[in-house]
């Protein structure tokens, strides 16, 4: 199995997963209301289903390293995404990170619609971890990228959803992450302003982020990874050279249609 | 060039310190959202911050034209009812909006990492601004009614921390059911209405004093650390150590059991949409 790993992280890990997994309890069966669960208490009536969205998932990425997740919906990427962001901490197993990593905000969530757009870049920035005073630093940067221009000392209600989002890129971006997560094809704003923000996510790479690249799409992950694994079911199916899950993925989902 | 931090979901320590580490690491975001919620209240109406004070004053003239003919026998009733109401106005708004923070919070909880706490921290603290600002009209219906300004007054701030961290702790508590119980957040202001008739905020002390032999005030968390603040504001006289003892007692025993709670159920916070 590909899937034993060294114990512990060695000098050039960015990010290590050990024997990861996440259950999650069935929506129909938790219990939604404190009246409910009381009544079930009394009558001693509390058990759980539950399902694992990921199933002991070892992993390690080097630094530097452009490593692709492949498979279908529902496989536990978002799931192994969000372990990785620290939003899920996983009941078992241990996640080990070594530096910053790319926030998934959907972009423009957590602006306030009646403060100024200078003020949304504070709150915003202060949300994703950052001090008032390294936001200062960038501040010129973010509106600069934004193209918000004589809009920024108005209220973000005024704002069309394309500023916003371009704002909200801006912001979260404005920081060299060390580790990259490129989930999406990102569809902010104009072509002018993709192709910008396609540009920032180049340089990133370029200059030695790690890149965690997730997605459906079988061309992109061969064209851009060395290596990558394929998750089916909240498994590592298979780990190891891109082209090689690649072909496997590719292979399977042909058997299937 | 900094070294870049590691995180080790295996060095953990425990929840209730590391969420206390990771909350003054992110301290300018609680400043971000205590100013969001002052600047953001009021940036559409006219009279702005004035509402702060404006509304506690109004209700204290209706409570004061409605009751004041039934209790006639509180010495300066409207001072008595702009004391107790701008301390229940501070606990009431502050552990309310603490709920609908984090419902609002839950979907960034799901998309990024920070200190699940910052919510209620902000919250209660953006309140403790307003409950500032409220004590401008208090003082001034103090001086009109003439109601000796003492030395007391000095431990006005302790009075003052005593009603933050008993928030605090109400506050972390019940939004940590309300996030795992939805209906919580509409059960909370039925309880609220009740705890409100069976503290002493426009009913006057001797009335509930005889109210089942006087345990509904015994009972009563908030009048204690209410009792402080009345002490040294209306009454003008130094509380007992015993006072000092139950309300340091109950606010930090909240404040306690509140965060332990919280922090103890903050990680299964993003399992719960």
């Amino acid at each position: 199995m590909s899937n034993t790993l060294p114990m512990e992280p060695k000098p050039d890990t960015a990010l290590l997963l050990q024997d990861v997994s996440i259950e999650y309890r069935i929506p129909s069966e938790s219990i939604r209301t404190f009246k409910e669960y009381i009544i079930r208490v009394l009558q001693g009536k509390i058990k759980h289903s539950s399902f694992l969205a990921l199933k002991n998932v070892n992993l390690e990425v080097k630094q530097g390293e452009i490593f692709g997740v492949l498979g279908r919906n529902g496989a536990g990427k978002s799931t192994m995404l969000k372990v990785i962001s620290k939003v899920l901490i996983p009941a078992t197993g241990r996640l080990w990170i070594k530096g910053s990593i790319s926030p998934l905000l959907q972009l423009g969530a957590g602006f306030h619609p009646e403060l100024t757009g200078r003020e949304n870049i504070f709150l915003n920035g202060t949300l994703l971890g950052h001090s008032q005073d390294e936001i200062a630093e960038k501040v010129d940067e973010i509106i600069e990228f934004s193209e918000i221009g004589s809009f920024l000392e108005t209220p973000l209600r005024t704002y069309s959803s394309g500023m916003q989002a371009r704002l909200g890129f801006a912001v979260a971006t404005a920081w060299k992450p060390d580790i990259l997560i490129l989930d999406e094809v990102l569809s902010v704003g104009d072509v002018a302003f993709q192709e910008k923000c396609l540009q920032r996510m180049a340089d990133f790479r370029e200059s030695g982020a790690t890149v965690l690249m997730v997605s459906h799409s079988i061309e992109q992950i061969r064209s851009i990874c060395k290596r990558a694994l394929w998750l089916d079911r909240g498994e590592i199916k298979i780990m190891g050279d891109a082209q090689d899950v690649c072909d496997a993925y590719q292979d399977a989902m042909l058997k299937k249609k | 060039m900094t070294a870049p931090t590691i995180y080790d979901s295996a060095k953990r320590k425990h929840p209730a310190i590391e969420e206390l580490l990771a909350l003054f690491k992110y301290r300018d975001l609680i400043y971000q959202l205590v100013r969001r919620d002052i600047v953001a209240r009021y940036k559409r109406s006219v009279l702005g911050v004035a509402w702060t004070m404006l509304n506690p004053l109004g209700t204290m003239i209706i409570m004061v034209i409605v009751f004041s003919q039934v209790f006639s026998t509180v010495q300066s009733y409207p001072a008595y009812v702009l004391t107790g109401l701008i301390c229940w106005t501070m606990f009431n708004q502050s552990t309310s909006m603490s709920i609908s923070m984090m419902v609002w919070g839950a979907q960034l909880f799901q998309q990024i990492y920070l200190p699940r706490s910052s919510f209620v921290v902000s919250t209660i603290l953006a309140s403790m601004v307003n409950f500032v600002l409220s004590l401008v009209p208090l003082f001034l219906i103090l001086i009109i009614t003439r109601v000796q300004l003492g030395i007391t007054l000095l431990l006005l701030p302790f009075s003052m921390l005593l009603l933050l961290m008993f928030s605090l702790g109400v506050g972390l508590l019940i939004s940590t059911l309300a996030v795992f119980f939805p209906d919580v957040e509409q059960m909370y202001p039925v309880i609220l209405t009740a705890w409100m008739y069976m503290s002493p905020i426009i009913i006057p002390v001797e009335i509930l004093q005889n109210v089942l032999s006087g345990w509904v005030l015994r009972l009563n968390p908030f009048y204690y650390v209410l009792n402080i603040f009345r002490l040294i504001v209306y009454q003008g006289v130094f509380p007992t150590p015993k006072d000092w003892l139950y309300a340091l007692g109950i606010s930090f025993g909240a404040l306690l059991i509140g965060w332990l709670f919280f922090s103890k159920k903050a990680d299964s916070f993003a399992y719960h949409v």
